[in-house]
């Protein structure tokens, strides 16, 4: 199996001529989603799912690739010597595994992914192969998520108990925030939520690709004077960038909260200084990156990003074969 | 265990004092009897299990893991008792609410069985609860919370929750034990205040205000009890039926530390006053006393080197009878009175000053002894209040020394700081190995206001070199006007030198770091205050 190999770029396709999610400008990127660790700006050709390239639209302006060659879920195309497909990977909205096929060989680079349920985004599709590529940023038996309904009720609860704070929920904006939103939705909460300037954008493209988030508002605050008494209770998200800024600051006594699968441990949570840590996780937790591992049951396990050494001596005692990709420079913090 | 989990994680993750406080009110209120008794007993440090020690949590890890992923997960997590509670393998399923497990029920379990069980007892009660009860309950059984709760916090918030004064609760706390029957059963009027006549306890103290702007024009000389303001340690003295027991401001117990002073005596009372080094004729330093502070125990060698002594300020109980509610003019009379009968040569009274103006008071106080931080005055019809009063009594301290010093780190402060940098960093230059360098010689935190702590915020912000964690480096540039009550010698510190009670004086936005002063510099004051 010598026709995927990591370089300064990271994961190299040979047959193909492309990189997976490369770290620099590079002739042909694959694109697994559009966080922005993963998908740069300044490559020439651009495949990815068309909602990641309207990820990246919005983010970089309409000049981000010279050419940009949408790929959807269950489509196919013929890149060099392989064949390339796409399928769900339940990250964020538009997020895919990348699925490659040579010498009859397949191959699977999931990226980021998550099996919980999440209605911002198409559900992770279980497709058989060869060598399955996985993340492994929750690779440690200590994380299992809770169910994040359940979450979401407990942070209502508290919010109730201090009516006249505002509610600042540190989460990245892109997935996480619209995440939360439709979360507080399901559980009953219609008022209106209210947005950090950066968060704007993401949000009114989720909308325009038909995820229901409800009422949103700016959640401006002048430089000087107050913050306007409609933010007292409110439910306001930011960047986690944002949370101990002057912006924050300006806030009548914000309770701080923060939205990731960090916070299961208390010191990380401590660390953040935040009041309410909010366990909500964009990727695949202990438990089901090895369920996910079972029902694929590929010949071998690739391990890109996160704490492999873990979940690697698990699919080994379960007599899969592993090994570490050791690919760095994607950011944990976007979690 | 349930509610308590909620309040453990309400508490470690409240930075605020206040928020604090409503939570464990909150829970206080809520929670039935004997349950909260035992859990803020737990929080307080208050509760210990004969049987259970702390290697359990590692017994019980050896099962929930292999060894392997167990290693890697406590490399990542930290914390042991955390790492298990996390890794625990059965979790409740949403909707099964199982029958909460109260905290009267672990207690009473806990006390009862031999060590041998107490595993597969905490086993069989970790399968019914979830993450954050089956952390709280490891940290139950095994002591050590560390949720940011003290003593006195808890006190108030039993105060805030059942409305009765603060002082009357810190006042009959010694007396209780978890759970605490007699203090819920006064708190909810269903009897009368536990009483402390004849036990050693102690008695909630009186404590001074800053002298304000108006003290020079109020000051008339004959309503005021004028004395030195020693540079010691606070403390109050107790000898009753029960024995003899020295405690500090804050209601610690420090009689370990001083053993010479607590040897039983045939006079009873209480006594307010200051812990002093040397003896009533030759005062030692406050480093002196330093060495005798926060030890566990003595050695008689280090009580012949650094010998103490109390000077006493005022009575509070003398034999059964409570004087704190008579004018300090008579309990200082018989304060004098019954000094009379206190044969020993550790003890004696504090002088009072004589002044016939403010004038006076302000020379009084610039007097040179080190040893003397100001004077206090004293209204001479107060009684004796627990706290602090209004018009009751007043510190005047000397004007403070001052060096320029600049500023190195900044961290991030706590409560309604938490997003300024406000605990700063100073240093002082010296000669080293590569030229002129600033070696740190103080931190300090107050002093400034709320605009000058924005201007300070936005400077580190922008003259940031490094971030280590919470801590940030900052350019080398920025000058304040530290102010300080005293220096030591100091083996602990790069500089050699600590400085106590250092607070900014003025931000010194003019000046340059060349300008600011030298270690050596600093030691001036050091060496003119030890002489």
């Amino acid at each position: 199996m010598d026709w995927v190999k990591i370089d300064k770029k990271g994961l190299s396709v040979l047959p193909a001529g492309a990189h997976i999610d490369p770290l620099s400008a590079c002739q042909t990127a694959l694109i697994t989603h559009g966080h922005a660790d993963h998908a740069r700006p300044g490559h020439h050709q651009v495949i990815a799912t068309p909602e990641t390239l309207a990820i990246m639209a919005a983010r970089y302006g309409d000049d981000f690739a010279v050419i940009k060659t949408p790929l959807g879920y269950g489509e196919t195309m013929q890149l060099g010597d392989v064949q390339i497909g796409m399928a769900p990977s339940g990250h964020i909205l538009g997020s895919a595994q990348i699925i490659l096929e040579h010498n009859q060989t397949r191959l699977i680079a999931a990226g980021d992914y998550k099996r919980k349920a999440d209605p911002t985004c198409a559900p992770f599709e279980i497709v058989a192969c060869d060598i399955f590529i996985t993340e492994a940023t929750f690779g440690l038996p200590v994380f299992r998520h809770p169910d994040p309904q359940a979450e979401i009720k407990r942070l209502l609860k508290v919010a109730g108990l201090f009516p006249e704070r505002s509610i600042l929920i540190g989460a990245y904006a892109l997935g996480k925030a619209q995440r939360v939103i439709s979360l507080l939705r399901a559980a009953g909460y219609n008022a209106p939520v209210y947005l950090h300037g950066a968060m704007q954008n993401l949000c009114d493209l989720y909308q325009a690709h038909g995820v229901e988030l409800g009422e949103l508002r700016p959640a401006s605050i002048s430089e000087r004077g107050k913050p306007s008494k409609e933010l007292q209770g409110a439910i306001i998200l930011a960047p986690p960038s944002a949370m101990h800024t002057s912006w924050a600051r300006r806030l009548t006594d914000p309770l701080l909260v923060f939205a990731s699968g960090w916070m299961q441990v208390r010191q990380r949570a401590k660390q953040r200084g935040v009041e309410f840590p909010l366990i909500l996780s964009d990727h695949a937790d202990w438990d089901d990156l090895l369920a996910t591992i079972e029902e694929i049951n590929p010949r071998e396990v690739w391990v890109t990003h996160g704490r492999e050494d873990a979940l690697i001596h698990a699919c080994q005692t379960r007599g899969i074969s592993a090994r570490a990709l050791s690919l760095i420079g994607y950011d944990e913090a976007m979690e | 265990m349930r509610g308590f989990s909620e309040l453990l994680d309400a508490l470690i993750f409240s930075p605020r004092r206040n928020v604090k406080l409503a939570h464990l009110a909150g829970w206080l209120r809520q929670t039935p009897h004997p349950d909260r008794g035992w859990g803020l007993a737990a929080l307080t440090g208050d509760l210990r299990f004969a049987h259970v020690k702390a290697g359990v949590v590692r017994e019980l890890a050896a099962e929930v893991s292999s060894p392997e992923l167990f290693a890697l997960s406590y490399d990542f997590v930290g914390d042991l008792a955390e790492t298990v509670a996390l890794l625990w393998p059965s979790e409740p399923q949403p909707g099964e609410e199982a029958e909460d497990l109260r905290l009267a029920e672990i207690v009473t379990r806990l006390n009862a069985i031999p060590r041998a069980e107490v595993k597969g007892v905490l086993a069989g009660w970790m399968d019914r609860l979830n993450v954050a009860e089956r952390w709280a309950l490891l940290k139950l059984a095994t002591g050590g919370m560390r949720v940011g709760v003290s003593g006195r916090l808890a006190r108030t918030a039993l105060a805030e929750a059942f409305e009765k004064d603060i002082g009357e609760i810190e006042e009959v706390w010694p007396l209780l034990s978890p759970p605490y029957d007699a203090l819920f059963d006064w708190l909810e009027g269903r009897s009368g205040r536990p009483q402390a006549e004849g036990r050693a306890v102690f008695r909630p103290m009186m404590l001074a205000h800053p002298a304000d702007d108006g003290l020079a024009e109020n000051f008339t000389p004959d309503d005021w009890q004028v004395e030195w303001k020693w540079d010691g340690a606070r403390i109050q003295f107790v000898s009753a039926e029960d024995g003899v027991r020295l405690f500090s401001r804050t209601g610690d117990d420090i009689s370990a530390s001083f053993p010479e002073l607590v040897q039983d005596m045939a006079w009873k009372g209480v006594l307010d006053g200051e812990i002093l080094a040397g003896s009533p004729q030759k005062i030692g330093s406050f480093n002196d006393l330093q060495q005798r502070l926060n030890r566990k125990r003595v050695t008689s060698r280090m009580q012949q080197e650094f010998p103490v002594f109390i000077r006493a300020y005022d009575i509070l109980l003398a034999g059964e009878a409570d004087l704190r509610n008579l004018p300090l003019s008579q309990r200082r009379q018989r304060l004098e009175a019954e000094m009379a009968a206190i044969d020993t040569g550790w003890l004696d009274i504090s002088e009072c000053l004589a002044a016939t103006d403010f004038d006076q008071l302000v020379k009084l106080k610039e007097q040179s002894d080190p040893r003397i931080e100001g004077i206090m005055l004293k209204k001479r019809d107060s009684l004796y209040i627990a706290g602090r009063p209004k018009g009751g009594w007043v510190k005047l301290k000397r004007d403070p020394k001052q060096a320029d010093l600049v500023m190195l780190y900044a961290q991030r402060g706590h409560g309604k700081r938490s997003s300024f940098y406000s605990d700063f960093t100073f240093g002082a230059w010296r000669d080293g190995d590569n030229g002129a360098e600033l070696v740190p010689v103080c931190k300090a935190y107050s002093g400034f206001s709320d605009a000058e702590l924005k201007k300070l915020d936005k400077f580190v912000r922008d003259h940031t070199l490094n971030r280590f964690g919470p801590v940030r480096e900052v350019e080398q540039k920025l000058v304040v006007e530290i102010a300080f009550d005293q220096l030591h010698p100091s083996r602990r510190h790069k500089s050699g030198i600590a400085m106590r009670f250092p607070r900014f004086h003025a931000i010194r936005w003019d000046k340059h770091p060349e300008e600011a002063d030298t270690v050596e510099q600093l030691r001036q004051f050091m060496t003119r205050d030890n002489s």
